[in-house]
């Protein structure tokens, strides 16, 4: 509830003020001015299956609350999220489907020219809400226009048990990596290791395996998309993976996403990576472990700051679209307050804003434990770094070159040199 | 002439000149046209479009959501030299040759089983067939578990019975990758082969066994110049099938281990997926799946022509 930026909207113009009394309450009023919806303007919206139940309870209240003040219907659509990218793809493709799709990372990227310049709803939004986050400007714009608007990250921390950290003689979770390493050797030889997938786990294994690499210094591309990634850095990175791994709970090189969950859940893991659901799903089946289970953010590497990388998701409209106007009217009201503090409260912080103003969401402080989530959009860096979005970025993350770069170090499968060759050799494939 | 309509005029019982319609529905020829049309348009339309289309993809560069233009066999050339690619290749045969060995050991195996008397037969057949009819997802599934680093069954018994320390890491390493997803293959597979050679079976005459039994065979000689003879064409089309689906798995390794551990278990098919939706390079996909064919047509060619040489030459 910042004063200012209501005073910043009521400035636009008298216009504001009528429509704000005319106005449905609880549609902000300077919005619905902008983009009056068409005649008769109807959406489709695709988005994601809900990962924790809130989420979409919550997305839907507030849809309905934007029919109600519009009187445009919104026809919502559930997609598993690896499921949209293809489907959003071929929407691109053959200019026909959901007016709305909540794409991943940087599916924007590869298409965008078949999207709405939203530069307009998200000079408002920023204005309003205190800015966009600096990572969801990257996602979002593409030579200063915004092409998508970027909702929110389904953030990762690392997940620890607090009573074996104190055990194994550390009272606060490690803010660097030698700690983390120490961290790891003694939980390992408390019995109770850490665990991180090294299988192809689209989510939980890019995450943390770039996160590590990238705070070494190593990256994929430098800034003119050329492949960096053998480099001395990513060869420190890998020397120190090997270490690390050691002390991993045995047969995380076939891990998925949904196993570490598990193992962790289990007893069997004590640290690992993850979204909040772990802590969620603990707390839901009244699991003994709960009060016990604490999160922090990824320790920061040699580098000095923190390069994390978590899973974001964009609201495309596409130009095939018959009423863009209704479309981004919807897409400012879900961004508007109340409505994206109730959603992001409903989802119990599943979800972390890229609007600067949504740090004050009284979520993140009703539990301690939450708030490490806050600020994972403020940590992260953008797909494809230190380079731009695009085809390369996107075909580089589906074809698992850092995170198998990252397996063949940690198995011992190939000396952290080789492995840096692999990825090299792999990634000229792409970016040429 | 005249003369005729002049008949015919006089008497109506005169068959008159048949019409064209009529001629052409008596013609065997064009009824046989007729007939198969809705069947190759079925065929045009759901098989050659779709195949034609794949190899055409396969060589342009289109890329999901952009465009994409002929380039000739470039996305060929780039496959030769991608590491990935070629140990996907290497994997699908591995795949294919070992489980299809044993899915046609096993299976005919127990096919001679179930040809005997034995009690509930009815139901046993029944059960038998239950593999192959569940889901491969839900079976998939099924072995996901029983694979798992931390929870497997297996590891968990033999961990009990003190025969082994630490648990298996079935999926993480790569040759117990691969014989893990092969062994899931196999018990998918068995009963189809099973079922349809048992078939093959009891459509042998028992009066050439009687006379077998006449000049003194033993039961291997029965199963050798008897059995096996007899059974050798539906081997080859049961053979075909079964090479057919294991080559093209999909499922069974992307709920299993998306083609890892670093690549380990990628099949051709799991490789083409990944790269063409995921990845977005849908020629480069095209192009994985395109290479498939022509290792396929070899491996039915060979099955087909190789075990009916035998029933042509008795002909």
């Amino acid at each position: 509830m910042s004063g200012f930026t209501r005073r910043d909207v009521f400035r636009l113009g008298a216009a504001g003020v009528v429509a704000g009394t005319v106005g449905a309450p609880g549609l902000a009023s300077a919005q619905e001015q902008k983009w009056a919806p068409e005649k008769g303007a109807k959406l489709r919206v695709l988005r994601w299956t809900k990962f924790v139940p809130g989420d979409q309870t919550g997305f839907e209240e507030n849809t309905k609350k934007f029919t109600e003040a519009t009187g445009v219907p919104v026809e919502l659509e559930y997609q598993s999220w690896e499921d949209i990218r293809p489907k959003a793809a071929v929407a691109a493709n053959v200019g026909s489907g959901p007016d709305i799709i909540f794409g991943w990372y940087d599916d924007a990227h590869q298409y965008p020219d078949k999207l709405v310049d939203v530069t307009d709803v998200a000079d408002y939004l920023g204005k309003k809400y205190e800015g966009w986050v600096p990572a969801a400007k990257a996602y979002g714009t593409r030579k200063n226009r915004w092409i998508c608007l970027p909702f929110g990250a389904s953030g990762q921390c690392l997940a620890y048990r607090k009573s074996y950290l104190e055990q194994a003689g550390f009272k606060e979770f490690p803010k660097n990596f030698d700690d983390y390493l120490k961290m790891a050797q003694a939980l390992k030889k408390a019995n109770h290791p850490i665990g991180f997938a090294l299988g192809h786990a689209v989510g939980d294994g890019s995450g943390w395996t770039h996160q590590l690499i990238w705070s070494f210094g190593g990256k994929m591309v430098d800034e003119n998309n050329k492949v960096a990634i053998n480099s001395p850095e990513t060869i420190k990175a890998l020397e120190y993976v090997k270490e690390l791994a050691a002390n991993f709970v045995p047969g995380t090189a076939s891990w998925l996403d949904p196993h570490n969950n598990k193992a962790f859940l289990s007893d069997l893991v004590s640290v690992t990576n993850n979204g909040i659901s772990i802590w969620v799903a603990a707390k839901n089946d009244k699991n003994p472990m709960t009060d016990d289970i604490f999160h922090a953010p990824y320790p920061v590497g040699p580098i000095g700051k923190p390069t994390e990388l978590h899973l974001l998701t964009s609201a495309m409209i596409f130009k095939y679209s018959k009423y863009p106007k209704a479309a981004k009217a919807y897409m400012a009201f879900m961004f508007e307050d109340p409505q994206y503090t109730k959603w992001q409260a409903a989802s119990i912080g599943y979800f972390t804003h890229t609007l600067n103003y949504y740090d004050k969401n009284p979520i993140w402080t009703s539990d301690p434990k939450i708030t490490p989530y806050r600020d994972t959009m403020k940590r992260m860096l953008p797909n494809g770094y230190a380079g731009t979005m695009g085809y390369a970025s996107a075909a580089v993350m589906a074809d698992y070159i850092l995170l198998d770069m990252v397996a063949e170090a940690a198995l011992g499968s190939a000396s952290p040199k080789d492995a840096a060759a692999n990825a090299e050799r792999k990634a000229r494939r792409y970016y040429g | 002439m005249s003369a005729r309509e002049a008949a015919a005029r006089v008497r109506p019982d005169v068959i008159p000149e048949p019409s064209l319609v009529a001629r052409l529905l008596n013609s065997r020829n064009f009824l046989g046209f007729i007939f198969m049309l809705p069947l190759a348009i079925l065929l045009l339309v759901f098989l050659t479009y779709p195949l034609g289309l794949g190899v055409w993809l396969a060589m342009t560069n289109q890329r999901i959501g952009g465009e994409g233009f002929f380039i000739g066999l470039a996305n060929f050339e780039f496959l030769v030299r991608d590491d990935v690619f070629r140990l996907s290749v290497f994997n699908t045969v591995l795949y294919t040759v070992i489980a299809s060995v044993f899915k046609f050991g096993l299976g005919l195996w127990l096919a001679l089983v179930l040809n005997e008397r034995v009690p509930f037969k009815a139901l046993i057949r029944a059960v038998v067939l239950l593999p192959w009819i569940i889901p491969t997802v839900l079976s998939a599934i099924a072995f996901w578990w029983i694979y798992d680093s931390q929870f497997s069954i297996i590891s968990w018994s033999l961990v009990k019975l003190g025969l082994i320390d630490e648990y298996i890491d079935f999926l993480g390493r790569p040759n117990w990758a691969r014989a893990s997803v092969i062994i899931a293959n196999i018990w998918r597979g068995i009963p189809f082969v099973a079922i349809s050679l048992l078939a093959g079976l009891q459509t042998i005459s028992p009066t050439l066994y009687e006379a077998a039994v006449l000049d003194g065979a033993s039961p291997w000689q029965k199963f050798r110049y008897v059995t096996f003879p007899q059974l050798t064409p539906i081997i080859a089309v049961v053979m075909t099938f079964s090479v057919i689906f294991t080559f093209t798995d999909f499922q069974l390794i992307y709920v299993l281990t998306r083609g890892g551990p670093v690549n380990s278990t990628h099949l051709m098919a799991t490789l083409a997926f990944q790269r063409a939706i995921p990845g977005g390079s849908l020629g480069e996909g095209a192009a994985i799946a395109s290479a498939m064919i022509p290792i396929l047509a070899a491996a039915i060619l060979i099955s087909f022509f190789g075990l009916q040489k035998r029933k042509w030459q008795s002909e």
